[in-house]
């Protein structure tokens, strides 16, 4: 009989964990309130059932359990009580789909007056891109995307000329404003979704998909790809930050077009190796890098790396924890390259620095290294040579100890918590796949290998 | 489709089995291949157990197992799904189970094609070396998803895109083809070797199900394979099917055009009919469980069939039920939730009919009837929460969520298990001529069934908080509260229990098999064919010199006016042992022994 | 339809009439034509699959047909037509082989089941020819999804037709070596159906393939897709 009471008990423990549980919808952020009204519907319908049907096999359990003087009843069927059933099935059923449907038919007819956004998905990164002024999109073609042109626009084509590009993965929406996401991958699936907005769609390279919201309260809220698209997938992570339709204008007027982006300025090496000079005094002569000053090697670091870390410490996104007292000294030195053009004349200059190769100072197992380093080398290269095109920099010929700094910043959260790292959280995550500083003097044993 | 009663096999075709060699590795008997099937899927369910049992300490105890990183997590859910899903369940209800009960539940003396079955195992067992083989290599194994979608199942960034992919496509193939060959039999011996008098409507509802399910697997597979040599073609040598122009990881790579999406409509048109090739055969076992135990015919045999029937044909049109997100043309919505939907009302029938069994049963709460309750209660739960995926705006917010997880795992992981060990229970007897240790039996139904339910039930909420499926690590996000990982850890802690209770399950059998006490034949009193063979257990050739003669349906249980409980199906009418009056005063004292109107007309017809 | 009426029965009332039994001989063919139906119909799913998808592909813009122009390969496809008269020969000797086995005729049937198994290689070997002429035009697997499509689906189709020759030797050495005629002609005849079946399917395919752009658009068009 113990089944009886089991099945009852888990009945009432399945009802009270429902009502009780404080894991449950995010508070909604968009107009479609009606599929949580949907989901309401459908747990009153399916909770009535699972109630009923369980009840009612604990009572039959109970009732007819096994007994020597009795026999079961024979009844092959009873056409009556199976075509009552089958009706009061298909009602139910027919009660849940209808509501269904025709918010569905909501969510496929876009509102004519919705201003459009194009969000494009990239191992394991989100970018954006608004219309101009003439209210179009460039044509794209994934056979324009370069390093200078991650979008792919088509340089030829007018009406991309001023398309605003948002290269981070922040995207702002004004309020209260029906929105059409235009979704569009450069590799692989990818799946927009705020859980806040209710609403889903994968990006699928080659096509463009879309889906449609109109946003109802301001705040920032997370993007998670939820299309498994490789090993990073459970980094690929944005934003959304749903503003007054003024701070929307302002902040949409701070990207740059793709005009602007294609007339940036070239580093000049000869000027940057006047700014250098400054530099040279930690760094050294040839940017080898210095132990004793805790100075990283430069040589060989790709300039748009370079130039990206000179501006988050300019600006203050690495550097200014108060945890981080190198990356203080750093930022201080970096606000002595007042423009853009200096940080792009000093990179420059330092690509013309011949590659030093630093001495090894960590010992570690080179094979348990080897087994870490498959996942960091899906984005730094198999040879930590690092890739453009995942964002990732070049580990091979960075001083050990360094790097090692680095992995313990970003597992404390050191460096790459501020939310204008754009990447940096991906390597927050990562970092802890190296649970102990033997996994890290490992990991690094087998980065000098590639030395 | 006509049926036909066959005599006898033809003679001079007889395959006595006499050395090692013959009896148990070149052995051409339908029992000895189940036998086969059987253990190679449970070994090979046992593995994908284990990948379970590591993702799940990943989950509940993240940054705590160095062993476990992104690239293993991604290789261990792909493996321990496909495993599951193919080469456990399929293999297990089909070539297990179908292999051993077709013949013996429809009284023929083997499959009609012995050699092929044969054949159709060693296929499988390659398959599934194949497979294993893909551990090993460099990469190891696909992390692509148990899905395969391309583009990210052959682009570098995914673990295993080399080797790993390639041997599983591989070894899909080859478990199509010796799919293939294992369903051609059985569809041929359930149409043309039933034994005189066994018309389709006299044939136990396992029957009906393993037979529509290997017609959806015959008519399903083929997708699969389809795919497959179209995604190696992409993978190997470069052609565009399913690849559009893509830049991965900042490269150019030199395909163009293709469409990803036409791959899912693929993979969903095997993958969907795929639920119900697992769900079907279950479905009729649970139906013969319950029916026996509780010494009650099936409640609606026709109704269950006709639902099977329907299940099955509807089952090829509700595909893209999967694809609600995937960017497909969106008016595609409406069609199929409006069809998946559809599919639930013959699926509620069943449930239904199946309580109602048990309603003015006369219920003995043996360890099979225990795990057919668990099925009951566990399946309603994963239907129900079906509703909610299949109708297409409520998907919107819960698709790839921890929601999907823990819906398919209710109805397609926990309840078909729960079948199988409802099945292995009550046919144990028939199989090795022991019982199982009672206690034994009954532990391991209270761990497994409290405890998936604990895995899976919390799991749902999870998916409505919003926590997406696939993630190695959540890290910190704004909206998940740190109770959720609080809760993560109770499922891991709950999932370790089930998983090493499965120890209890494994011994139990190993030990019965020489310790176990010897069952009678026909322990359990049941009617169908299986039971009634000269031999227990049954020997090879099945029936002695001469073949059954069936004279009644599979559910002749306590019909009313016969001596005993039940009326085995070979049993002649005019042999039927009339009730005698002692008997029949129990009954009125009992006070259950009313007969409908229903009963006596029934009764007077078969008079 | 009897498969409704069969659904109807309520099999828990008395057997209505004594089912007849059938004898040996015949019970072999029913088995081997219910195992071959179900075959034929998992083949015809495989390539009905392969053509859904052909069909989808060619409207994409970058499919570019194999006929319709003067100077694509298939506008005038001398060597396919050749192609499919062998595979048509072979066919009908495989259907007088049955028949000659059914009427006791032995040496007619092993003549035509040698017949049959020369022209099957024939086509094969007419197959390779195309690929071959394919491959010196420049049109190799990877540069179009027509020319994949084109050489999947008759490897796909060749490689049905060698299973059928490896079953069709398999009969004949059996026959060989048992000397039984019945068994003899029950195989044949499965044989002769598969390859109408492989023939007809050939020539969907031969249609398919060397059909012009607007023939996919219309065809898709009508397919919805």
């Amino acid at each position: 009989m113990k089944i009886v009471i089991v099945l009852i008990l888990l009945v009432i423990a399945t009802v009270v964990f429902h009502f009780v549980s404080p894991w449950y919808f995010t508070p909604i952020a968009s107009n479609w309130s009606s599929i949580d009204d949907t989901i309401d519907l459908t747990f009153v319908i399916t909770g009535a059932v699972f109630v009923l049907v369980n009840l009612f096999l604990a009572y039959c359990i109970y009732r007819y359990r096994h007994n020597i003087k009795t026999r079961a009843h024979y009844e092959p069927e009873n056409k009556k009580l199976e075509i009552g059933l089958s009706v009061v099935t298909t009602i139910g059923v027919a009660a849940m789909l209808a509501p269904g449907l025709f918010i569905w038919s909501e969510f496929v007819n876009v509102p004519k007056e919705a201003h459009f956004v194009e969000a494009v998905g990239q191992q394991w990164q989100w970018s954006f891109r608004a219309p101009g002024k003439d209210e179009v999109l460039g044509k794209v073609d994934s056979r324009f995307i370069n390093e200078s042109n991650p979008f792919g626009i088509d340089p030829k084509d007018q009406a991309g000329q001023d398309d605003v590009l948002v290269f981070g993965n922040e995207l702002h929406l004004p309020l209260d404003k029906p929105v059409k996401l235009l979704l569009r991958s450069k590799d692989v699936l990818h799946n927009f979704a705020v859980p806040q907005f209710r609403v889903k769609m994968d990006l699928v390279p080659g096509m463009v998909t879309h889906l449609w919201l109109t946003p109802t309260r301001t705040g920032s809220f997370e993007i998670l790809c939820q299309e498994l698209c490789g090993i990073a997938h459970f980094v690929m992570r944005g934003r959304v930050i749903v503003d007054s339709e003024e701070d929307y204008e302002t902040w949409l007027t701070t990207q740059p077009t793709y005009a602007e982006t294609q007339n940036k300025v070239v580093g000049d090496p000869a000027l940057g190796q006047a700014s250098y000079a400054v530099c040279a005094a930690c760094h050294g002569a040839q940017g080898e890098g210095n132990i004793a000053l805790n100075a990283p090697n430069l040589n060989g670091m790709s300039d748009w790396y370079l130039a990206r870390q000179l501006d988050y410490y300019k600006k203050g996104v690495r550097g200014a924890h108060k945890d981080d007292p190198l990356g203080q000294q750093m930022k201080a030195m970096a606000a002595t390259l007042v423009t853009d053009k200096a940080v792009s004349d000093v990179a420059a200059y330092i690509q013309t620095l011949p590659d030093i190769v630093p001495k090894a100072t960590i010992e570690g197992d080179v094979e348990r290294g080897h087994s870490y380093f498959v996942t960091c080398g899906t984005c730094h290269g198999a040879k930590g040579e690092g890739k453009f095109g995942v964002n990732a920099p070049r580990l091979a010929g960075q001083h050990d100890w360094y790097l090692k700094q680095q992995i313990m910043n970003f597992k404390s959260g050191v460096r790459g918590n501020h939310k204008d790292d754009l990447y940096g959280v991906q390597m927050v995550l990562m970092s802890r796949i190296l649970p102990n500083e033997q996994a890290i003097d490992d990991v690094l044993a087998y980065i000098n290998t590639f030395n | 489709m006509s049926y036909t009663a066959i005599a006898d096999q033809p003679e001079g075709e007889s395959h006595d089995p006499d050395t090692f060699i013959t009896k148990y590795i070149y052995s051409q008997d339908h029992k000895v291949i189940a036998i086969q099937y059987t253990i190679t899927a449970i070994v090979v369910g046992l593995v994908a157990l284990v990948l379970s049992g590591l993702m799940r300490l990943q989950l509940g105890f993240p940054d705590t197992f160095s062993f476990i990183d992104p690239t293993n997590y991604y290789q261990f859910i792909t493996m321990h799904g496909m495993i599951m899903v193919i080469y456990l369940l399929t293999a297990l209800l089909l070539g297990g189970f179908g292999n051993y009960l077709i013949p013996l539940m429809v009284g023929a003396r083997d499959m009609v094609f012995p050699f092929l079955n044969m054949l159709s195992f060693w296929f499988y067992f390659v398959s599934v070396l194949v497979l294993m083989a893909s551990f090993f290599v460099t990469g190891g194994p696909t992390g692509a998803g148990w899905t395969l979608y391309p583009p990210q199942a052959i682009l570098e960034g995914t673990p295993g895109s080399g080797w790993g992919i390639i041997l599983m496509l591989i070894s899909l193939t080859i478990f199509i083809i010796a799919f293939t060959m294992g369903g051609l039999n059985y569809v041929t011996t359930v149409l043309q070797a039933r034994a005189r008098g066994m018309s389709l409507m006299r044939m136990p509802l396992t029957i009906w199900g393993i037979f529509v399910a290997t017609i959806l697997g015959l008519l399903a597979f083929p997708a699969l394979l389809v795919s497959a040599i179209m995604m190696l073609l992409d993978k190997i040598v470069g052609t565009s099917f399913f690849m559009p122009a893509v830049v991965s990881m900042g490269e150019q790579l030199n395909y163009s055009g293709g469409s990803p999406i036409l791959f899912q409509h693929l993979f969903w048109f095997f993958g969907h009919p795929e639920v119900y090739i697992v769900a079907l055969p279950a479905f009729g076992m649970v139906s013969d469980v319950l029916a026996v135990h509780a010494r009650k015919n099936i409640f609606g045999y026709r109704m269950m069939v006709w639902a099977i029937v329907a299940i099955g044909g509807l089952s090829f049109i509700v595909w893209a039920h999967h694809m609600y997100v995937s960017g497909m043309n969106p008016y595609f919505g409406f069609f199929f939730a409006t069809t998946t939907l559809i599919i639930a009302v013959p699926t509620a029938l069943k449930v239904y009919n199946w309580v109602l069994t048990l309603y003015r049963g006369n219920i003995h709460l043996r360890p099979p009837m225990l795990f057919a309750i668990g099925f009951i209660f566990t399946f309603t739960h994963g239907g129900l929460t079906g509703l909610f995926l299949g109708n297409v705006v409520v998907d919107l917010p819960l698709s790839d969520t921890y929601f999907v997880v823990a819906h398919f795992h209710m109805v397609m992981g926990v309840s078909p298990i729960m079948v199988l060990f409802a099945a292995i229970y009550h046919w144990f007897p028939l199989v090795s001529g022991k019982h199982l240790n009672d206690k034994l039996s009954r532990l391991h139904f209270w761990i497994t069934f409290l405890g998936t339910y604990a895995i899976y039930l919390p799991m749902h909420y999870l998916g409505f908080l919003g926590v997406p499926r696939r993630y190695y690590a959540m890290g910190d996000t704004d909206f998940i509260p740190a109770s959720a990982q609080t809760l993560n850890a109770n499922i891991t802690v709950a999932a370790l229990i089930v998983g090493l209770a499965q120890l209890i399950f494994i011994y139990n059998v190993i030990r019965s098999l020489s310790k176990g006490e010897k069952s009678e034949p026909n322990p359990w009193q049941a009617t169908s064919l299986e039971w009634q063979t000269p031999d227990f257990p049954p020997k090879h050739g099945n029936w002695g010199k001469t073949l059954p003669v069936v004279y009644r349906w599979a559910y002749d249980f306590s019909v009313p006016g016969a001596k005993y409980d039940f009326i085995p199906q070979n049993v002649a009418q005019e042999d039927v042992e009339p009730e005698d009056l002692e008997r029949e005063g129990l009954d009125q004292d009992g006070g259950d022994g009313e007969i409908s109107s229903e009963g006596v007309e029934s009764m007077g017809d078969k008079t | 339809m009897s498969f409704f009426k069969t659904l109807g029965e309520k099999p828990w009332l008395a057997q209505t009439g004594e089912i007849p039994l059938i004898n040996n001989a015949e019970q072999t063919i029913l088995k081997g034509k219910t195992a071959l139906k179900f075959f034929l119909a998992v083949v015809g799913v495989i390539f009905f699959l392969f053509t859904v998808t052909f069909l989808s592909r060619t409207q994409f813009p970058d499919f570019m047909a194999l006929s319709g122009e003067p100077w694509q390969p298939f506008t005038n496809p001398v060597q396919l037509w050749y192609n499919s008269v062998a595979l048509l020969i072979g066919g009908i000797a495989l259907q007088w082989a049955k028949v000659s086995a059914k009427e006791n005729h032995l040496n007619r049937a092993l003549a035509g089941i040698i017949v049959g198994i020369f022209f099957s290689l024939s086509f094969l070997i007419g197959q390779l020819l195309v690929w071959n002429q394919l491959y010196d035009l420049g049109y190799v697997l990877t540069s179009n999804p027509a020319n994949s499509y084109f050489y999947l689906f008759t490897a796909v189709h060749g490689l049905h037709i060698l299973g059928g020759l490896v079953a069709l030797s398999k009969v004949t050495f059996q026959f060989i070596r048992k000397n039984s005629l019945t068994k003899l002609s029950a195989g044949i005849s499965l044989c002769a159906t598969y390859w109408h079946f492989l023939f007809v399917v050939w020539l969907l395919l031969f249609a398919l393939l060397t059909s012009s752009p607007e023939t996919y658009k219309t065809i898709a068009q009508l397919c919805g897709f």
